[in-house]
């Protein structure tokens, strides 16, 4: 992995705690990944368990937020850091934020797919798109993660993009849940929960862009936030 | 709630703009460096540095000891004309007048530009006439008119309600906190436009540090600002416009939040971090 971009201060120390708050965010960063993978395939196979384990871990996610936050505080206060230094750190005040939210996304799932289990132990060949939008979203994502980890944001363009794809297959399954529950009003609730869960992938999503977006900032010094697709590829090109 | 009670709650967003547009406002220029090569006998010390620095606005010179931001403060008055070996070529331009031309009076330069140093000098005289000293050179013996020069310039300096007890004390029997704010007030004593501080706090302690500070951001309302720093935070916080140097040469110049957030160039980055080239 490339650490130029943290090393070589003068300050053998500083290198050192920025490489660890660097290390801290990409070991969130895995446990979320890990997290939704987890939670989609207790989903996909209805294993309680694994949904539980999910669950529980979710304490995990959030004291790692926040101790990379109590960290990059005491840097800020202690080191007064410049230029990339401060910017790498803000980004990771946000990134641990989105990843944490990334996180209650997939302990949402888990919840949802317990209180499926119960309900429909045989149906679940009719959710491969959710199971392939679930998987969208966690390229999404681990591409956002794989950018924080090599600094280098050429390619966000195509992470960004792919969120189009994620907000059409959301839109398909709600249509096809909204048919289901027409077709059968005794459908409604089990279709509400399966809405939760497109919903959260969906938002999970979102917080891979934004996390791209943090990113291009700490990489460029360049606010990208809230621009469309079109306006953010052409402002990378420049 | 209705759509014009949600309007009158609503932010003013103009004013969040041009907040952040701030630093684009057209400039005046007060002085401009052109093509500026110094050299102390053989060694080259400045290497052809260009820059402007602008009316009542704080310029920061930052860099690493010998890069030449000292002796690139001393050249705005001649300063340098004071030691033996010196030799300049180029242009300093103050309101479009080169300060090296044959016809400047360098005492009416100084005049114009005063400059304040690392360790605090003030003479061995009264709190009084250490602030009436410049205008007693010049002949000004009104007693009406230093008195009134002495309070302002000590009002300026933010040292007025300490000093005006004691304003025949000797000076060397204050702090050194309050002997720099009392050179200070004795540059102003003769209404310069520049103001030129080469370290001004680096042998205070941090109270007497952050007073200066916040004299300077006093000071820019009526004058020029050109200081030099070693510490990097104080110049953040003060100026307006950083020049980071290098080697004697002016490597890059910007708004200082910009330079301390996002500089262009490494070598800025690297010194700026703390890292080494």
């Amino acid at each position: 992995m490339d650490n130029s971009k943290i090393g070589h201060h003068i300050s053998g120390q500083f290198n050192k705690e920025l490489e660890d708050v660097r290390n801290k965010v990409l070991t969130m960063g895995g446990l979320v990944e890990q997290q939704i993978e987890l939670a989609v395939t207790s989903f996909v196979t209805g294993d309680v368990e694994m949904a539980e384990l999910v669950i529980k871990q979710d304490n995990q996610v959030d004291a790692l937020e926040m101790a990379i936050d109590q960290e990059c505080m005491q840097i800020l206060a202690l080191r007064q850091p410049a230029a990339f230094d401060l910017r790498l750190l803000i980004t990771v005040i946000k990134i641990v934020n989105d990843l944490e939210r990334v996180g209650d996304m997939a302990e949402r799932i888990a919840e949802m797919s317990i209180q499926l289990s119960s309900a429909d132990s045989n149906k679940r060949d009719q959710y491969y798109e959710l199971e392939h939008m679930a998987e969208l979203v966690q390229e999404m994502l681990h591409g956002a993660l794989d950018v924080f980890a090599r600094m280098n944001v050429e390619d966000v363009t195509t992470i960004t993009g792919l969120d189009e794809n994620v907000d059409r297959e959301y839109a398909s399954i709600i249509r096809q849940l909204i048919t289901r529950m027409m077709e059968d009003p005794r459908n409604i609730t089990r279709m509400l929960d399966v809405l939760w869960i497109a919903r959260s992938l969906e938002r999970i999503g979102d917080h891979a862009c934004n996390i791209c977006e943090h990113l291009v900032y700490m990489v460029k010094g360049e606010d990208v936030r809230h621009l469309t697709q079109e306006e953010l590829e052409r402002k990378m090109k420049e | 709630m209705t759509a014009q009670q949600v309007r009158t709650h609503s932010i003013d967003m103009s004013s969040v703009l041009r907040d952040q547009k701030k630093t684009d406002e057209p400039n005046e220029a007060c002085i401009k460096v052109e093509n500026l090569n110094l050299f102390y006998g053989e060694k080259q010390a400045l290497y052809n540095v260009n820059m402007e620095m602008f009316k009542k606005k704080v310029t920061a010179y930052i860099g690493p000891s010998g890069c030449g931001k000292s002796t690139l403060l001393r050249c705005i008055n001649r300063m340098n004309d004071l030691v033996d070996s010196v030799t300049i070529e180029g242009k300093i331009l103050l309101d479009n007048e080169n300060i090296y031309d044959k016809t400047v009076n360098v005492a009416a330069l100084r005049r114009r530009v005063g400059m304040v140093f690392q360790k605090p000098n003030p003479f061995p005289k009264s709190i009084f006439e250490n602030v009436a000293y410049g205008l007693r050179i010049q002949g000004i013996n009104d007693k009406r008119i230093l008195e009134e020069t002495v309070e302002n310039s000590l009002r300026g300096a933010a040292l007025w309600d300490e000093m005006k007890d004691r304003l025949n004390d000797n000076a060397l029997g204050i702090s050194g906190g309050q002997q720099q704010r009392l050179v200070i007030a004795r540059a102003i004593a003769i209404e310069p436009e520049v103001l030129l501080l080469d370290e001004p706090a680096s042998a205070l302690d941090p109270i007497s540090t952050l007073k200066i500070e916040e004299l300077i951001n006093e000071l820019k309302e009526k004058y020029t600002i050109v200081i030099v720093t070693h510490n990097m935070q104080q110049a953040a916080r003060v100026s307006d416009y950083t020049a980071f140097m290098f080697m004697g040469e002016l490597i890059e110049m910007g708004t200082t939040s910009e330079l301390f957030t996002n500089p262009q160039k490494k070598q800025t980055e690297d010194y700026i971090t703390g890292r080494y080239g």
